[in-house]
């Protein structure tokens, strides 16, 4: 080790010296925990969905065979959408129930599109675990609240969708879609 | 320490000389499993560690024979378990000891943890190695948790389905999360993929740490039913031939009862909807997880009141958050067991009440196990409630507050002492 403030030998002095050296060490550390993180993030983002999965992200449905009160699945993303044609009188009851209180305060006119208040389309993943609610097909039991009722760890929604009873903390979700015409949906 | 170095032994055959003078692995094998002083009184609940590890090296070459059979594609994972268990020489036979494998294995392992809950194999110098075990219960749940999804049942998409909607609770993070762990926006080929990988990955790694854990077990030595620790020679034996032997004969009982189930009931675990191809657009009416981890799976589902702040309707945290919350607080909480129990004596032989408390964990993990295992509605729920209140008050008051009030018995100066009372 060189002796302290050995000016003499031409050096800088020895503090400097250091200063100069941890000044190094430091960058160089900083800029390999730069590389690293970011080789680690390529690592981990091999694991989002990849670009064929990404690409599944629309998909049209033809819903003019559906009868009025009829629900029928389709796939989005692997999961299934509900779609429902529902009555009029069952628009209006819903629309009278209270919502401001609810777990999830939404109205059903924010759950559904204009000019298409008859039609509900939902994910029908249940909000708490993800398993699929019952009620979409007759016959299923709909639960307390006259919508979809989710076997795993009872959750009940009504028949907005809206989460009314049981674990799940939020309304059944509505994608994004939209009419390309009176008949035909666009999901994604 | 519990063991001074041994006498250096001088080989016979050549050959071993030869390679223990450039590699001591004999002179280490004499060492650690030879002339290692075992505390004279362990019984047989001690055998259950050996037992554990036997089984994980069972897991894993039953495992890779499997492997070579499998194909980890959604629409051919079912039938190609299906065809190993037709048309695989001895197919059957290898899915059957892997599958009910598990189950011994977790026996195994729950039995090793509750020895070391009960005579305070955790405290002081053991904490490491406590650590470290609870390290291995952990990876062994992942393990378990990603193999259940390799036949592609509907138990095993809905189970992943359901436990990697857990994260889905946390805030902000939650849904980003479960696409990532999925590869995708439902749980699919990608999910199959990776789980495939990792549940090949992770036995290994788990080996890894098992080492490990022996390493650290053998710089503090064993924890004995007194929890005294061994003052000289006389409180001790040569692990060969006396543990050797004990061990070995606890470990053929077991393997037997192992291999009945494996022969005469082999699905008696199994739940019917393992046998349907899974259907991502139908859930099963009743989905519930392997046995071993229903209690906390009754956790999870104890909390159904969200806590927010009163006549705001803020919720601070919904009970979807509280109950994975608690679920892994549960396990997270054995970490810091070594401190938060305050009693200087560690064998709970010597603690009068305290030993009462302990059996009231296991009923309430038993309970646990029980309303896990039941549609959540009705007595079920309530019963997991007050087991979860039980658990979480045992670790949290009981261990850390009993001590103060608990007066406890006369410890045995020394192992020889306490053999000879009896």
């Amino acid at each position: 080790m060189d002796s302290p403030n050995s000016s003499s030998t031409g050096h800088a002095p020895y503090d400097r010296q250091k200063a100069r050296r941890d000044f190094l060490t430091i960058t160089t550390a900083a800029m390999g925990a730069v590389a690293a993180g970011s080789a680690l993030w390529a690592v981990a983002d091999t694991m989002n969905p990849a670009a064929d999965t990404l690409a599944l992200a629309t998909t049209e449905v033809d819903v003019s065979s559906v009868a009025e009160g009829q629900t029928i699945t389709t796939v989005w993303r692997g999961k299934p959408i509900f779609i429902q044609r529902r009555l009029q009188a069952d628009v209006e009851k819903i629309r009278d129930e209270e919502w401001q209180t609810l777990r999830d305060p939404q109205s059903d006119e924010q759950r559904v599109q204009k000019g298409h208040d008859n039609w509900l389309v939902l994910i029908g993943v249940c909000t708490h675990l993800g398993c699929i609610p019952m009620g979409s097909k007759v016959g299923q039991p709909k639960g307390e609240f006259e919508g979809f009722f989710c076997p795993c760890h009872g959750s009940h929604y009504d028949a907005s969708g809206r989460i009314r009873k049981g674990p799940a903390p939020k309304n059944l979700e509505v994608p994004p879609y939209a009419f390309v015409s009176d008949t035909l949906i666009r999901i994604g | 320490m519990a063991h001074g170095s041994a006498p250096k032994t001088e080989f016979k055959n050549p050959v071993v000389r030869w390679i223990d003078a450039r590699l001591p692995i004999f002179t280490m094998m004499i060492k650690e499993y030879g002339v290692f002083p075992m505390p004279k009184n362990a019984n047989y609940l001690w055998s259950f560690g050996g037992i554990a590890m036997t089984m994980l090296g069972i897991m894993i070459l039953t495992g890779i024979i499997l492997a070579m059979s499998y194909t980890p594609s959604t629409p051919d994972a079912f039938n190609s378990v299906e065809r190993i268990m037709r048309d695989v020489n001895y197919g059957w036979l290898m899915r059957y000891v892997h599958m009910n494998g598990a189950s011994f294995f977790f026996i195994a392992v729950y039995i090793h943890i509750c020895r070391g809950m009960f005579f305070g194999s955790y405290k002081q110098p053991r904490e490491l190695l406590w650590i470290i075990g609870v390290v291995i219960f952990l990876l062994m749940m992942a393990t378990a948790f990603m193999g259940y999804s390799l036949p592609w049942s509907q138990m095993s998409g809905w189970g992943v389905t359901v436990i990697t909607s857990l994260f889905s609770a946390f805030p902000l993070v939650g849904d980003g999360l479960v696409t990532w762990l999925w590869g995708g926006f439902s749980v699919d080929n990608p999910t199959l993929n990776r789980f495939f990988a990792l549940h090949f990955l992770l036995p290994f790694v788990i080996a890894g740490v098992v080492f490990i854990h022996v390493w650290a077990l053998h710089m503090t030595g064993s924890n004995n039913p007194t929890g005294v620790e061994p003052k000289s020679t006389k409180d001790t034996l040569p692990f060969n031939p006396y543990f050797t032997s004990k061990d070995s004969f606890a470990l053929v009982v077991f393997l037997t009862l192992f291999m009945a189930v494996v022969f005469f009931a082999p699905l008696s675990l199994v739940h019917a909807d393992h046998f349907k191809p899974f259907d991502p657009m139908v859930t099963p009416p009743h989905i519930v997880p392997e046995w071993y981890f229903l209690p906390f799976y009754a956790i999870l589902r104890a909390f159904t009141f969200d806590i927010g702040i009163p006549f705001t309707g803020i919720v601070v945290l919904p009970a979807k958050l509280q109950g994975v919350i608690a679920m892994f607080g549960s396990i997270v909480i054995w970490f810091f067991l070594p401190w938060l129990d305050r009693s200087p004596v560690k064998s709970a032989r010597f603690r009068p009440i305290y030993k009462w408390c302990l059996a009231a964990l296991l009923v309430s993990f038993c309970a646990l196990g029980y309303a896990g295992s039941q549609p959540a509605e009705g007595l079920p729920v309530i019963i997991g409630q007050i087991a979860t209140l039980y658990y979480f008050v045992h670790f949290l008051v009981i261990v850390p507050f009993l001590p103060r009030f608990e007066k406890t018995l006369p410890v045995p100066a020394t192992i020889s002492e306490d053999v000879k009372r009896k």
